[in-house]
């Protein structure tokens, strides 16, 4: 008898595992392991879980609100937008606060993960610039407050490009063969062909999109990579001349190798904001909104931007930031381009069509 | 044990059946849909695609591989160990750091170009970075050991005196490889084989930093889907019909090699 010994072994050890299974499912390891304060006002052994993107943080900074607060702050990274919804998803419920970017702001309050804020105990939040308050995505800023914002435009190294590029249609130049990197970003990639079109980036109509893939096909020949990672190193070593990309990384290839400037194409390109927002799931809903506040405080927003090269939302931080940073254009766009620049939407079941044609374009 | 392994890939199987939600989350609803895109020629064009990269990283391998696992089996054995840490130091390092260091070796201004421009074999530096070539480079590099290793142990067993005895019976040097050696180690030849296409197949690190993205493997095509598209059930569609294939390449195989080997018809 035995395999029906074997057999019997076997559902035991399916049974321990699935019980395993379920036990550890709805708490991961990393979630508070305190149970939670009645009535907000959390002791000093109070832990925050903050969620937010890599090298996003300043440790200094992040050292001085525990001191100032009494709180430990645990940080826990992800690399991408879809990589945050999907580990909220999938019922990660330790995470007190995070940052998603504008359209997943939208994503998340429409699938209920998000807590209302009490802007009251956000006094920072009046110091939001104008242009940065109530946003499609969120437009009674019920759940979200942006913290730092940028833009996608092109990166360029002006020893190779004498006259400054003022069009997406430069990366379409065959002078440039080889030495132009797109962003590898589905919604980026077709924004710029859109732009360069006349086109929203958040086109929805099949035969537009459609379009604008022949555009890209035409241009594949002449593109090296499409990368969301390396590009700053590439044109900083000179291996690339053209770059699609974000400000601040492109900020980085400047500190690196000063001939390379930014632009933003005269068509306009996607502006982007990660949010602060509190979790529907936090259990320290009082303290994440005074670590909130502390990261909108002016002083704390400058030098935030002064290590990550990415511009505050806070209006009184820019005259407190480095002088060399508050000029660069990469980091703060001339007051001009911010009329010509687009938020990136939330396009629903239309995310198919770009799927399919950023595949074509892919194997082409 | 077992259950740690087959309640994900069940997990899987049962998403695969579903349809993704407008938001991305999985809509509980069964259909075969899932697996009638993965039949679509745009996805049997990444298969395609995976396939050949993956076959002929394998045969470099085995092509690189067997000389140096023949090399190490017949050094003398206090050496041998030495040589095989020597093939097995590089696991010590993160594959990604190895992988971002191909990247500078192969830039246009990299290593590889310096050199052989330095030593005047080429004047205009070769452009390897972000092409299938670089791919290649990368999956090469990445599996070897996973080729040695197995080779080395076959080839260890060798017993020497076989293959004195073909050279004795005046056998060719192609003679000796093809019908003594080569037969004899040929479980180390397909467990090599099989460890390093079944890994090369999957790839995505290696295509996306190597090759740029500017192209896609069956691995690419997972990772996006279920990281940037966010529909987990075709994501799972198409890794069960990569699991399919190679289940059915290696079940294919074994059969053949039962009735190779039927008693009786052994030679």
């Amino acid at each position: 008898m035995q395999s029906t010994r074997g057999q019997i072994g076997h559902w035991v050890m399916l049974h321990v595992a699935w019980c395993f299974f379920v036990a550890c499912g709805p708490t991961p390891d990393d979630g508070p392991k305190k149970a939670p304060q009645v009535g907000g006002s959390a002791g000093p052994s109070a832990t925050l879980h903050y969620f937010t993107w890599s090298d996003y943080v300043d440790e200094q900074l992040i050292e001085a609100f525990e001191r100032k607060a009494g709180v430990k702050i645990v940080v826990d990274t992800f690399g991408s937008n879809e990589e945050l919804l999907a580990k909220l998803q999938s019922g990660a419920s330790g995470y007190d606060l995070a940052v998603p970017s504008d359209f997943m702001v939208s994503i998340m309050i429409k699938q209920g993960l998000l807590a209302e804020l009490d802007l009251a105990k956000i006094p920072n939040s009046k110091l939001v610039l104008d242009w940065l308050q109530k946003l499609p995505f969120d437009p009674e800023s019920r759940y979200s407050i942006p913290y730092l914002w940028g833009t996608v435009g092109i990166g360029y190294n002006s020893e190779v490009i004498a006259s400054p590029p003022d069009s997406w249609t430069v990366l379409w130049d065959p002078r440039y063969k080889g030495k132009i990197s797109m962003l590898n970003d589905q919604r980026e990639v077709f924004g710029a062909a859109l732009r360069s079109m006349g086109h929203s980036i958040n086109a929805k109509d099949p035969r537009v999109i459609g379009e604008a893939k022949a555009k890209l096909v035409a241009q594949k020949p002449l593109v090296k990579t499409y990368s969301s990672e390396t590009y700053h190193q590439l044109l900083a070593f000179g291996d690339v001349v053209l770059a699609q990309g974000w400000g601040g990384a492109v900020a980085r290839a400047m500190a690196e190798r000063p001939s390379i400037q930014y632009v933003i194409p005269k068509e306009g390109g996607t502006v982007w904001a990660d949010c602060l927002v509190v979790l529907r799931t936090s259990r320290h809903r009082d303290l994440a909104m005074q670590f909130i506040n502390y990261l909108l405080d002016s002083e704390v927003a400058a030098r935030t931007t002064d290590r990550l090269l990415f511009a505050s939302s806070n209006r009184e931080s820019k005259d407190l930031v480095q002088s060399t940073i508050r000029e660069n254009p990469a980091v703060y766009p001339p007051g001009a381009a911010l009329d010509r620049l687009e938020w990136m939407a939330d396009v629903g079941e239309a995310i198919r069509l770009y799927d399919r044609a950023w595949t074509e374009l892919k194997l082409e | 044990m077992g259950a740690f392994f087959f309640l994900p890939l069940l997990l899987v199987l049962v998403i695969s059946f579903a349809s993704r939600g407008t938001y991305g989350g999985v809509e509980w609803s069964f259909s075969l849909a899932n697996y009638a895109t993965v039949a679509d020629p745009l996805y049997l064009k990444i298969f395609l695609h995976s396939l050949v990269l993956a076959l002929v990283a394998t045969v470099l391998c085995l092509v690189l591989g067997f000389p140096l696992a023949y090399y190490i089996a017949r050094l003398p054995v206090r050496w041998q160990g030495v040589w095989l840490l020597l093939v097995m130091i590089p696991f010590w390092t993160n594959f990604l750091v190895r992988t971002y260091a191909w990247i500078f070796m192969l830039r246009t201004e990299g290593l590889l170009n310096s050199l052989l421009i330095g030593s005047g074999l080429i004047d205009k530096p070769l452009e390897v970075l972000f092409s299938d070539t670089a791919v290649l480079i990368g999956l090469v590099y990445g599996y070897l050991p996973f080729m040695v290793l197995p080779l080395y142990a076959a080839i260890e067993r060798l017993p020497r005196s076989v293959v004195e005895a073909a050279w004795d019976l005046y056998a060719p040097a192609w003679a000796v490889f093809w019908r003594v050696i080569l037969p004899l180690t040929k479980p180390g030849v397909v467990a090599g084989c099989i460890l390093v296409f079944i890994p090369s197949l999957g790839a995505f690190i290696t295509p996306d930093l190597l090759g740029g993205a500017r192209s896609m493997m069956v691995g690419n095509l997972i990772q996006h889907e279920y990281l940037v598209v966010r529909d987990w059930p075709f994501g799972s569609a198409v890794s069960f019909v990569l699991m399919g294939l190679v289940l059915t390449g290696l079940m294919a195989y074994l059969r053949t090699e039962e009735t190779m080997n039927k008693p009786g018809e052994e030679r």
